[in-house]
């Protein structure tokens, strides 16, 4: 264990509670500076959406800002903003959060805020009008109205993927979200939104106790529901190669995205990790390999990046999962040479390994870049919640640098070796926007 | 609502108050250490003045310098680029380079053990990065193509568009670097550029985090004493604006989306009138509480995310009005902005909106300074636009005693719509006809590509 992973453990010691109702409560103090952070995490991600449901799960993350049973529109925001706080929600593969981060002394408020939607959110009819408008401006500024606005995160998946929970646009059709009704909204409330199906994590400045006692206070009362059993959402392992084409109205240049799946997030965690080193070795930086080779040495990318989970949080999601790389190249560059440069850079890790020293500078840069994450008390706020809610252990989320610096070169080759050029998911965009 | 359900706040806890200790190297480099608790890690920004030296040669600085931005990396007669990137790493860094039209940033994170062997790294760098021809000549192809790329984003085309038309001559109309003048960016222009710009005399270290202020100093002092380099900083030339009348449509064909675009002066960070104008940009449009977000999001469903801010360049601050808002409502979407903005200059905001915003601006400095990253960069572009590092407390002071009338008078100056300049990216063929009802318009481009 490198001394900054101890360090980071020892800073943030867990105190974890559950509530009759089945809340599971997570509290990460740390008084350094007055902030505190308050995060709801449900067990419900675009991958629970029903059929003829596509993007529901991010609409119903729109209404639970439409005011609860004693807070009218508009004035959640005003009471987190009012008291110098922010606030946010986001919807995942895996779940849906809310979060505020405030100054300690509002802490009571985000709970009573937190607690007043989860009992009871105002689902009319004229908040969900108004918010189907919202959602779909959010996807016309997002994906329809700039090039590769859905490249590669809605279109990859529907290649490398065969369950329609895998595969459906989690952003959702706008016919699916038209026809969305206050009977939809209500039953998904129900079904999802149950104390039991949440974690409520707190970090930042506040006192074990007093805390715990107000939580008790404010989500104590909410009566327990059923809860939906977790899904299943892996699949086979690829045996071939799946390709695609998509056209870009907008883009002027082209991209390539592959895509392979990697060792279950969660049950295979250890192996897990050899694939989360390997993005980072092959992707961040001018010492990559694939920058080196494609940017720098071939010449043949304008930009690349390689990440684990869709989004490109590892550690926040489940099976089944894809490392990802994708390349804007040239026009004057074809698809087939960028792939072939990426297999054969993939390929001689897999055949010859890699160095200490270059791994060690990988684990080097990583732990930094998740120390900079635990410096902000909402950032590592999340990354406890997450970690609790997909890995059953807040504390995994403290002790991920250690994890990453105790992955061996063997591992990583091994994780190489699951790229397989003859299991690839591909997907290729071509600029239909006209010439320059 | 029941408001008596709702919890109080408690008693505000003490903000810790970081203390910055200031050196001035023998060369002319000012050093700034701000100790902190938190995380073990450093943060790094060191700012180096890059204004072009005058209008007449801003677009072809402006390439440069895009160009120098990425080349300063590829190595120096001691480590290649591979090298460079890789002892960087060893320590948790890595380099990020930007220009923009007042200055150059370095700025990485670190893992504190690193940072005599950075500073070291960013001194061999400033001193001897050799720009070799190859190299230079695949880093400009590279820019040349983002560039293309980024100049199908509707938003940049808006930013652009906004820029040129508030700016006109000035070097601020240029958002991004013309592909041409990018495309004759030769190593021997590179190398110039870097011996007369990247000078230590007007340059400002910041190091941020988990560090003795003592040790870091002498630590700095001694990696970067060999930085030397005559000459002093340029900065960019005053600005005068007057706003242009009526409509610029820039025309979009097939877009979904309308980018509602609007700008002005605003009062600069050392102007008495910018707490007032801070917290009149708030309440119109600032924040998720604000009037604009009420109206054309949360009653209309116009738009998403609309937003309203305030922008300091070094020679001009600005206030500025976003909104990308569906084809079929541009009309109705650019009616209810400029009414909001109207009604904030004829009619007082409520002590409640005053208040609300003013909180919200206290609280989320407080939130953005609360990690070393967000304090380092603070920090620095205080310090680099010749702030003392204390004016943050200072500025949170006289926020805390700005009045109702203050707000009003402050948004008749600022928020005025007759005095913001008004761009539109747009399918022209859809909403020209329907933007004339509310001013003249003038169709301009012909896709946004160029």
């Amino acid at each position: 264990m490198t001394a900054a992973g101890t360090e980071l453990t020892l800073r943030h010691p867990i105190e974890r509670f559950t509530l009759d109702n089945g809340l599971r409560v997570v509290l990460a103090p740390d008084r350094s500076v007055p902030v505190v952070a308050v995060s709801v995490y449900y067990d419900v991600g675009m991958r629970n959406e029903p059929e003829g449901r596509t993007g529901f799960a991010h609409l119903f993350e729109h209404m639970m800002f439409q005011g609860s049973a004693n807070v009218a529109k508009m004035e959640h925001a005003r009471l987190v903003q009012a008291a110098g706080g922010t606030f946010n929600g986001s919807t995942h593969q895996d779940y849906t959060n809310y979060f505020q981060a405030l100054p300690a002394e509002a802490l009571e408020r985000a709970l009573f805020l937190e607690a007043d939607r989860m009992a009871a959110p105002a689902i009319t009819e004229e908040n969900l009008r108004n918010q189907i408008d919202v959602v779909k401006e959010e996807i016309r500024v997002n994906v329809l109205n700039r090039p590769y606005g859905a490249f590669p995160w809605l279109q990859l998946p529907q290649v490398a993927f065969d369950s329609f929970a895998n595969t459906h646009d989690g952003y959702g059709s706008f016919v699916d979200l038209e026809s969305s009704t206050v009977a939809d909204a209500t039953d998904f409330f129900d079904k999802y939104y149950a104390p039991g199906n949440a974690v409520l994590c707190i970090g930042g400045d506040l006192d074990v106790g007093a805390t715990e006692e107000l939580v008790r206070r404010w989500f104590g009362p909410i009566p327990g529901r059923h809860v939906p059993p977790l899904p299943y959402t892996g699949e086979p392992s690829p045996t071939t190669v799946r390709s695609a084409v998509v056209e870009d109205p907008l883009a002027t240049a082209p991209a390539l995205a592959l895509g392979w799946r990697v060792p279950d997030p969660v049950g295979d965690f250890d192996t897990y990790l050899g694939s989360v080193l390997l993005a980072e070795l092959l992707s961040e930086g001018d010492a990559s390999r694939l920058e080196s080779r494609l940017v720098h040495g071939d010449r043949i990318a304008i930009a690349q990046s390689s990440y684990v989970g869709l989004f490109g949080d590892p550690f926040d999601v489940r099976d089944a999962t894809l490392l990802t790389t994708q390349v804007h190249h040239p026009a004057a560059v074809p698809a087939e040479r960028v792939m072939a440069a990426v297999h054969e850079e993939v390929g001689r890790i897999a055949t010859d390994g890699v160095g200490t020293d270059e791994l060690r500078r990988v684990q080097a840069r990583i732990e930094a870049q998740l120390l900079q994450q635990a410096d902000s008390v909402l950032g590592r706020t999340l990354a406890f919640a997450a970690a609790e809610l997909v890995h059953g252990r807040a504390e995994l989320a403290g002790e991920l640098a250690a994890r990453l610096a105790a992955v061996t070169p063997e591992a990583v080759q091994a994780a190489a070796r699951g790229l397989d050029p003859g299991t690839a998911a591909v997907l290729e965009l071509r600029p239909a926007g006209g010439a320059r | 609502m029941t408001a008596a359900l709702i919890p109080p706040l408690g008693e505000p806890r003490p903000q810790p108050a970081p203390e910055a200790v200031e050196t001035t190297l023998p060369n002319g480099l000012r050093v700034v250490v701000v100790p902190r608790p938190g995380v073990p890690l450093v943060e790094l920004r060191l700012r180096v003045p890059f204004a072009a030296a005058s209008a007449r040669n801003a677009g072809v600085h402006a390439a440069r310098g895009a160009v120098l931005s990425g080349a300063v990396l590829l190595g120096t007669q001691q480590h290649d680029q591979a090298q460079v990137a890789q002892l960087l790493q060893s320590h948790g860094a890595e380099l990020s380079v930007s220009t923009d039209a007042d200055r150059l940033v370095f700025g990485t994170t670190l893992l504190p053990g690193g940072l005599a062997p950075v500073l070291e790294l960013l001194a061999e760098l400033l001193t001897g990065a050799s720009y070799p021809a190859g190299r230079v000549d695949g880093e400009r192809d590279r820019l040349a193509e983002r560039i293309a790329i980024a100049r199908t984003q509707p938003g940049t085309i808006a930013r652009s568009a906004l820029a040129a038309r508030r700016y006109g001559a000035h070097p601020y109309a240029i958002q991004l670097p013309d592909a041409d003048l990018v495309a004759a960016v030769r190593a021997p222009a590179l190398r110039r550029l870097h011996r007369e710009r990247v000078l230590p005399a007007g340059s400002i270290l910041v190091l941020v985090g988990d560090l003795d202020p003592a040790a870091a100093t002498g630590t700095a002092a001694a990696a970067l004493e060999v930085w030397s380099g005559s000459g002093t900083a340029v900065q960019a030339p005053p600005v005068t604006e007057q706003p242009a009348q009526g409509i610029e449509l820039v025309h979009r064909p097939g877009a979904v989306q309308s980018n509602l675009r609007l700008g002005g002066p605003a009062p600069a960070r050392t102007d008495p009138d910018l707490p007032a104008t801070r917290l009149a940009a708030m309440v119109y449009g600032g924040y998720f509480s604000s009037r604009l977000v009420e109206n054309i999001r949360e009653r209309r469903g116009y738009s998403y995310s609309p937003r309203s801010a305030i922008d300091h360049q070094r020679a001009a601050s600005s206030f500025l009005v976003e909104a990308d808002v569906a084809t079929e409502v541009t009309g109705p979407a650019l009616l209810e902005t400029l009414y909001e903005l109207g009604r904030m200059a004829l009619t007082p905001v409520t002590e409640a909106e005053l208040d609300a915003a003013r909180r919200y601006v206290l609280g989320s400095m407080a939130l953005s300074t609360s990690t070393h990253a967000g304090l380092a960069s603070t920090l620095s572009a205080l310090l680099g636009v010749g702030l003392p590092a204390d004016w943050l407390s200072t500025h949170q002071r006289d926020l805390t005693e700005v009045t109702v009338e203050q707000v009003q008078a402050a948004a008749a100056r600022y928020l005025a719509p007759e005095g913001l300049t008004a761009v539109v990216v747009g399918d022209a063929d859809r909403v020209a006809a329907e933007l004339g009802t509310l001013a003249p318009v003038t169709v301009t481009g012909g896709g946004g590509q160029e």
